[in-house]
């Protein structure tokens, strides 16, 4: 496994390397005083981190400019979470960090040296589903499925913000307990995008175990 | 993205230190705008000095009675924080309408103040951008314009800041508090923090190399009525056309600032001694000079219409508070 991620990683390496200098003349950047194209040429940094995912202990060594989300996908083979935008406009790549949901596409892995992640996997499995998981089958909360880890991670961490009081623009009071309706759910989950369209499926399926906790 | 060393900083002192001294390094805290330039190539920066184990991340009562919110402070945890939320809600409500709820427990204070404009030909590598590449032109002049500002623009640039908090704050008079390399600690009003485009709009703040931001002071509260109140393209998470903030006292005395118009947060005291006269008046001294672009000439109207829809809201919760303690 490790030695087809090495080799994955050389092939991405090589073809972002070309892409860089195919673009350097037509963008006119800077070029040093040789002549050479020294930004393109910059050498990958490599560095240790561990953190642990899942409630396991994870120790890497990687390039610098890897993100979470990449460390878990392609390192830990952890696939469950998606990449989408990778950009953070999408929110496929939600995770739980110390228990707050982040876009693991904006964050580079080795900013988060002692940290506790949480991902679709650790929530829960097939054959003990997360309350959310199960809510989101009953629901029909998805067609394609591929923002769904996303989408559940998200309202794990939603109904969490809810229940400590932490207010949303949807909540009319800023200093009164949110309320658990349709309106503070799609405000909250706004950051998750479903080309499908399961977004009333979705706030069902989050308002039901809302409701049960 | 360019490969770039990465350094994790003790001290601000030590921070303010390696970002002037190595060239091409930025500071690196939340990373959600950082990154997204930085996988774009529009940033590319050679080192990263992360702050985040600096202990910036308290909200503090000053001795004169306002805030001091630390430069790590979380938007997620500024916004709930119930200090804010009692005595600032115009920034909370700023807070809550920006990005999305992931975007939000990542993102810090201070880089909030110094996320980078929008502009679709700022994020466009293959398009002339003066503020990306200095002196290659300006695409938005002539191009598409619809998000651009109106006021405060140059001939170089007609880019707009985004924040929502920054105008917030901006309404509020808070001050930047930095160090620098050196150890000397200033606090900037932030009405004077941002620099207009001019000829040099990919300078956008006065702060100097490796200066580091520490933490923004809020003044004591100011009571009355706060409202914040963004028109964007879709209900949540997208960015301002136009947005209005205001604090109204019973007295029909207050503040206004608006968002989506500029290079920065938008407010004129000689707007807010308008505020009794209505929204005609106060937009029409607001954004006096104003040179929009084809594109962008309805934010004028929409900036006059969203200040008279919040001074009549802010009318109306004047005269609920009163009632309700009558």
């Amino acid at each position: 496994m490790n030695d087809f991620s090495e080799i994955k990683i050389s092939r991405r390496g090589l073809l972002k390397a070309g892409a860089a200098l195919g673009s350097v003349p037509a963008l006119g950047l800077a070029q040093t005083a040789s002549g050479d194209t020294a930004a393109a040429a910059a050498a990958p940094v490599m560095a240790k981190v561990s953190f642990t995912v899942n409630g396991q202990l994870r120790q890497l060594e990687v390039d610098t400019r890897t993100t979470l989300l990449d460390v878990l996908r392609e390192r830990l083979q952890l696939t469950g979470t998606k990449k989408g935008c990778d950009h953070g406009q999408c929110g496929a790549c939600t995770i739980l960090l110390d228990g707050r949901r982040i876009n693991a596409c904006l964050s580079l892995a080795v900013m988060h040296e002692g940290a506790q992640i949480t991902t679709i996997e650790g929530l829960g499995t097939p054959a003990r589903l997360h309350p959310m998981q199960a809510a989101f089958i009953r629901h029909d909360g998805y067609q394609c499925g591929y923002c769904t880890p996303g989408q559940i991670c998200s309202a794990v961490a939603v109904l969490d913000e809810i229940k400590r009081g932490v207010p949303s623009h949807a909540s009319a009071s800023l200093t009164e307990q949110p309320l658990l309706s349709a309106d503070e759910i799609r405000e909250r989950m706004s950051g998750n995008l479903c080309r499908c369209g399961a977004y009333s499926n979705i706030v069902d399926a989050i308002s039901e175990v809302g409701g049960q906790s | 993205m360019r490969a770039f060393t990465y350094q994790r900083a003790t001290s601000a002192v030590e921070a303010a230190t390696a970002a002037q001294r190595t060239p091409g390094a930025r500071f690196i805290a939340g990373g959600t705008n950082l990154l997204d330039l930085m996988k774009l190539e529009i940033e590319t920066p050679g080192h990263l000095v992360d702050v985040n184990d600096l202990g910036f991340d308290r909200i503090d009562a000053t001795p004169g009675g306002g805030l001091r919110v630390g430069a790590l402070v979380r938007n997620t945890d500024l916004a709930a924080d119930p200090r804010v939320r009692r005595d600032y809600g115009v920034l909370s409500r700023a807070l809550l309408a920006g990005a999305s709820g992931q975007l939000r427990n990542k993102a810090t204070t201070a880089g909030n103040l110094l996320q980078r404009t929008r502009c679709a030909y700022f994020y466009d590598t293959n398009q002339p951008c003066n503020k990306r590449v200095p002196g290659s032109g300006c695409s938005a002049i002539g191009g598409a314009s619809r998000q651009h500002a109106v006021i405060g623009v140059s001939a170089a640039c007609i880019a707009t800041h985004p924040s929502d908090m920054a105008v917030a704050m901006r309404l509020l008079d808070a001050g930047v508090e930095t160090v620098r390399a050196n150890g000397a600690t200033r606090v900037i009003p932030i009405a004077d923090f941002y620099r207009p485009p001019g000829d040099t709009p990919h300078i956008e703040t006065v702060l100097e190399a490796g200066e580091l931001i520490t933490g923004v002071t809020l003044p004591p509260p100011l009571g009355g009525v706060h409202v914040y109140r963004k028109v964007r393209d879709r209900a949540s998470y997208a960015f301002a056309l136009v947005s209005v903030a205001a604090v109204v006292q019973p007295d029909g005395s207050g503040r206004v600032a608006l968002g989506g118009v500029a290079h920065q947060p938008w407010r004129m005291a000689a707007a807010d001694s308008q505020l009794a006269q209505g929204a005609t008046a106060v937009a029409a001294t607001l954004l006096a000079g104003a040179r929009p672009t084809h594109d962008n000439a309805f934010k004028i109207t929409l900036a006059e219409r969203t200040l008279a829809a919040v001074l009549l809201d802010a009318r109306d919760d004047v005269r609920e508070h009163r009632s309700k303690q009558a």
